[in-house]
This record gives structure tokens, sequence and C-alpha cells, in this order.
């Protein structure tokens, strides 16, 4: 696809709500409130604050500039650096292709659970209805059962949603959409809020979240915690800031665009804790329980506890339930949609197909493979490439781009591209906390296999991680390593290899003429 | 509620959504 013709984003406020739509996903309802109460309570806020300015939104900086400059998707950013540095960009796309397969599966379940809320179906036992009725869960990861129409119809039409928009193109479809389902999810989660903190019990709920134990400083785990909130619910280090930048119009802002997404991110993730944990405190109230004893993350929380909690209420069961689950839904299609066009731009950009092309293909091959999550025991299947992805292939492919950025490269034309552009400028800190990130990350992804290898996640098998985590990851660096070493475009190879981007050449074209122009006067 | 949970919510939002809403004040005074 021509530069020309990649597409653009019609208005700032356009990009501002898909970036923050990107972020704004599942992690920040079934997350964020979890991980916020188990850390510390209030006292998280602290670790939390301080990643998202040293962590979050520095990276965002780095990916919004890149994009921004090169015009590319990740594989071109990267191969634009160094050809050898290509394969990290596809590793960053095809960890969205991966996150891809079991997203738009629970976007799915939502869709059906946005139904059974109507009338309640899950009865006195959710628990029950959701692993035996709804999924119909096999006894292992190793046997999948054959497929689950009950999850696959719904899958359709999540597919049908994703492929409906992105065929229509950045403005008319990503914009647009995001333009709809953004102030759908705002009312949605308001809703939820006003409704939760009206009921008994609720202040219980918000005490528990919001209550700082300041103590839980001192543990180095905590903040562990919030880095890793921090990094998993930005949409950073997996190529999609990168598509979505190099969308921007020539004169476009970067460093205020990226504390907007950042900022407008974790606001959205404190309505989202406000909204669970009062419903949580009502229903610990009914219960007679304490509020930790009903406190849950995930999809325990969405579609165990939650509708546990919607059968309880007082009134307006059923349109509350709906309410809740349509949260979900605009939540997961802003995020899904992203994901996706990072992948397909990545495959345009590099093969020179138009976005139709890329996408049928894309669509073809990833709606296939989600089928396997929509098998009975897709689940188990969700569950291990879920944590293999996240805590493995994001974090390998934020670590080297944080190498790559934060210690190989002249980052500091990056900032100062980023800062001739914007509305304020970043200081020198920024790359200190890019670097400081990078370290950070290393040490996560050290414990992390330290952890595993005495604990091994969930419990399951060593075939089972072996099969869908391990493989998984092991796929992904060979498919990257092989399309790195594919032909590109002509245009791309051109554009990218033809022009490899040294360090001080990432400045602002036109400030550079305009500078040599002072200079010869 | 308690007054240290209460204070935490108050400082956050205003950290948090005051910020969002400072950037995004300054965005529409920008021509970008």
């Amino acid at each position: 696809m021509s530069t020309e013709n990649r597409g653009e984003w019609g208005s700032r406020t356009g990009f501002i709500l898909a970036a923050i739509g990107s972020a704004v996903g599942l992690g920040n309802i079934w997350r964020f409130p979890y991980t916020v109460a188990s850390n510390g309570g209030g006292a998280f806020l602290i670790p939390y604050l301080v990643a998202l300015l040293t962590a979050g939104i520095p990276i965002l900086i780095l990916e919004f500039s890149l994009g921004h400059k090169i015009r590319s998707s990740a594989p071109g950013v990267f191969g634009k650096v160094s050809r050898k540095y290509e394969a990290i960009g596809w590793f960053q796309a095809f960890i969205a292709f991966c996150i891809t397969t079991y997203y738009v599966v629970i976007i799915g379940w939502a869709f059906s659970y946005a139904g059974y809320a109507m009338t309640g179906a899950w009865g006195a036992d959710p628990k029950g209805f959701l692993f035996g009725e709804y999924l119909q869960l096999t006894d292992s990861p190793m046997n999948l059962g054959g497929l689950n129409m009950k999850v696959v119809v719904p899958l359709l039409i999540v597919w049908a949603v994703n492929y409906g928009v992105l065929r229509l193109g950045v403005k008319e479809g990503l914009e647009k959409a995001n333009k709809i389902f953004m102030p759908l999810l705002v009312v949605s989660l308001l809703i939820i809020v006003v409704r939760g903190v009206t009921l008994p019990g609720a202040m219980a709920g918000l005490d528990y979240f919001f209550k700082p134990d300041f103590s839980k400083l001192t543990d180095p785990q905590v903040w562990l915690a919030a880095y890793g909130q921090i990094f998993f619910s930005l949409s950073v280090c997996f190529a999609i800031m990168y598509a979505y930048a190099s969308y921007l119009p020539k004169n476009s802002d970067i460093v205020n665009n990226a504390f907007m997404t950042g900022l407008g991110n974790c606001s959205f993730s404190l309505i989202s804790g406000i909204g669970v944990f009062s419903v949580l405190g009502y229903m610990a109230h009914t219960q007679g329980v304490s509020v930790a004893e009903v406190s849950s993350a995930g999809v325990g929380l969405a579609f165990v506890v939650f509708p546990q909690a919607i059968s309880a209420l007082p009134g307006m069961n059923g349109p509350i339930g709906v309410i809740f689950f349509a949260s979900l839904i605009f939540a997961g299609f802003s995020s899904s949609m992203s994901i996706i066009e990072a992948v397909v731009s990545s495959i345009s950009d590099k093969f020179g197909l138009t976005r139709k092309q890329a996408l049928n293909r894309f669509t073809l091959v990833s709606g296939v493979l989600s089928l396997m999550i929509a098998t009975r025991g897709g689940l188990y299947v969700l569950d291990i490439v879920d944590y293999a992805t996240n805590q493995y292939g994001i974090v390998i492919a934020g670590l080297a781009e944080l190498v790559i950025f934060g210690w190989f490269f002249k980052t500091d034309s990056i900032r100062e591209y980023a800062n001739e552009l914007s509305d304020f400028a970043v200081g020198k800190w920024w790359l200190f906390c890019i670097r400081v990130t990078s370290l950070i990350l290393g040490l996560m992804f050290i414990l992390k296999i330290v952890n595993e290898v005495s604990n091994p996640y969930e419990g399951y098998s060593w075939l089972a991680l072996g099969v869908y985590g391990l493989g998984v990851m092991l796929a992904i660096a060979v498919a990257s390593v092989f399309f790195a070493s594919k032909k590109g475009s002509d245009e791309f190879e051109k554009n990218i290899y033809g022009n490899p981007l040294v360090g001080n050449e990432l400045k602002n074209d036109d400030v550079k003429k305009s500078n040599l122009e002072e200079a010869s006067l | 509620m308690s007054t240290g949970a209460i204070v935490t919510a108050i400082i956050s939002g205003i950290i948090l959504w005051g910020g969002f809403g400072y950037c995004l004040c300054i965005a529409l005074k920008s021509d970008k």
C-alpha cells in the first residue's frame, strides 16, 4: 500500500478516542480493580501513578513519535532503524495476531451474557452455568471436545463487526466506530457506578478498594504489579500504537496526545474500579461476608461474580446486567479493532497489499484459529495463550523495544522530534525513564521465569504449557523471522531498507529545513 | 468509608481526571 493511501485520522479527537479506546479494554474493568485491592488498596495508586508517568506515558511518546515519523507499522519502524531489527516488529505484530484469536471469543461471551442477563439465565449457580451449560468445559486442555455452537455464533457476530468496521478504513471505519463505542462505554460505566454506589454495602466495597495500606509501599512486588498493570493496559509494545500514530497527519501533536491517552486510560480504570467494588460491596453485604471473600478478577469476576451480583440486585436486574455486559462489549470492540489493525497494517505495509486484501487474509487465518478457542476445551487454551502472550510475549517484545531505543539509538533525537511537534515539551527525564523501564521489565521477566519453574501456571501440566504456551511463543518467533526475511514491496524496500533511520535524522524535516535557511542568512 | 479511603479517592480522581482535563484544555487551544 502506498504511503499516500494508508489512510489518515480525520480529526485529533478521532485519534485520541481510538488510542484511549485501544488502551481501555477488558483489563480495565476486570483486572485493575482487583490488582488495586490486593496490592495495598489506595496506597497502590502511588506506584501506579509513578509507573504511568515513568513508563506508560514515555513509551507512548516513543511509539507515537516513531510511528508518526516513519509512517509505517511496527515491522517498518524496526526495519527502518535496521533491517536486522525488523523481526522484532513482526514479533509484536504476531503477538497482536495471537491476542486477537482469543480476545474476539471473550467479546462473544459478553454478547451471549448480555442476552442471558435479560432473563437471568444463569439462575442460582452462575459458576455451574458458565463452565457447564455455556462453555461445556472438558476435563483437560488436551481434550478440546469439538466446537461449541453457543460460543461460535456470537464469535461470528464479533468477527463480522470487526471486519465491517476495518474494511471501511481509518477515517470512515476505525474513527467513526470509536466515536460511537467510546461515548457508549462512558455512559454504560457511569450507569453501573451510579447504580452501584446507591446500593447498601457499597461504601464497604469502596473502602476495601480505596483504603490505603502504606506498609505495602515497601514491598517490591507491589511496585512490579503497578508497572505490570500500566504496561499491559496501555496497548504498548505490541504494534498497535505505531500503526495508530502512522495515520496521524504531518502537523500533529505527539506529547500531549500521549499524556491524554495515558491519563484517559487510567481515569477509565478508576471509574470501573468504583463500579466494580461498589457492586462487590453490595454482594458481600447481602451474603454477610467480607468484601475480600467476593473479590475476584478476570473471567471469574465478569462471568461468575457479576452475574451473581446482578441476580441479587433489588430491582432492574435485567437492564443493569445488559448494561454491564454491553460495557464489556464496547471496551472489547474498541480494543479488538486496534489489535487487528496492528496486524493488517503490518501486512499491507510490507507486502504492498491493499487494506482489503490484507484484512481478508488476516480474517480468514485468525478467524479459523479463533474457532479453536470456541471449542469445549477452548477456555484452557485461552487461559494459557493469554498468559504466555501477556506475561512473556509482550514483556520480551517490550524489552527488545526499550533496549534498542533506550540504549542503542540516538534516542534524544526522538525527544527533539516529538517536542518540535507538540503542545508542550518533555525534558531529558524521558530518556532516563525509557532506560529505567527497560531494567524494570528485565527484572520482571527474570522473576517470572524463576517463579514459573517452581510453580507452573495454574497447575497446568508441562505438556499443556509447552504446547499452548511455549509452542505458541516459538511459532511466533519463527514466523517473525520468516516474515522479516521475505522480500517486501518495492515501496517498502525503497522507503524502509533503502533509507535507514539514523538517530539524528529523526528531527522534523521541515524544522530542519527552516533551521538551515536561518543559518544561511 | 474511612477518611483514608475518601481522601485517596478524591486525590486520585483529581490527579487522573484533572490531569486529563488539563491536557484536553491545552489540546483544545492548540491548532494541531
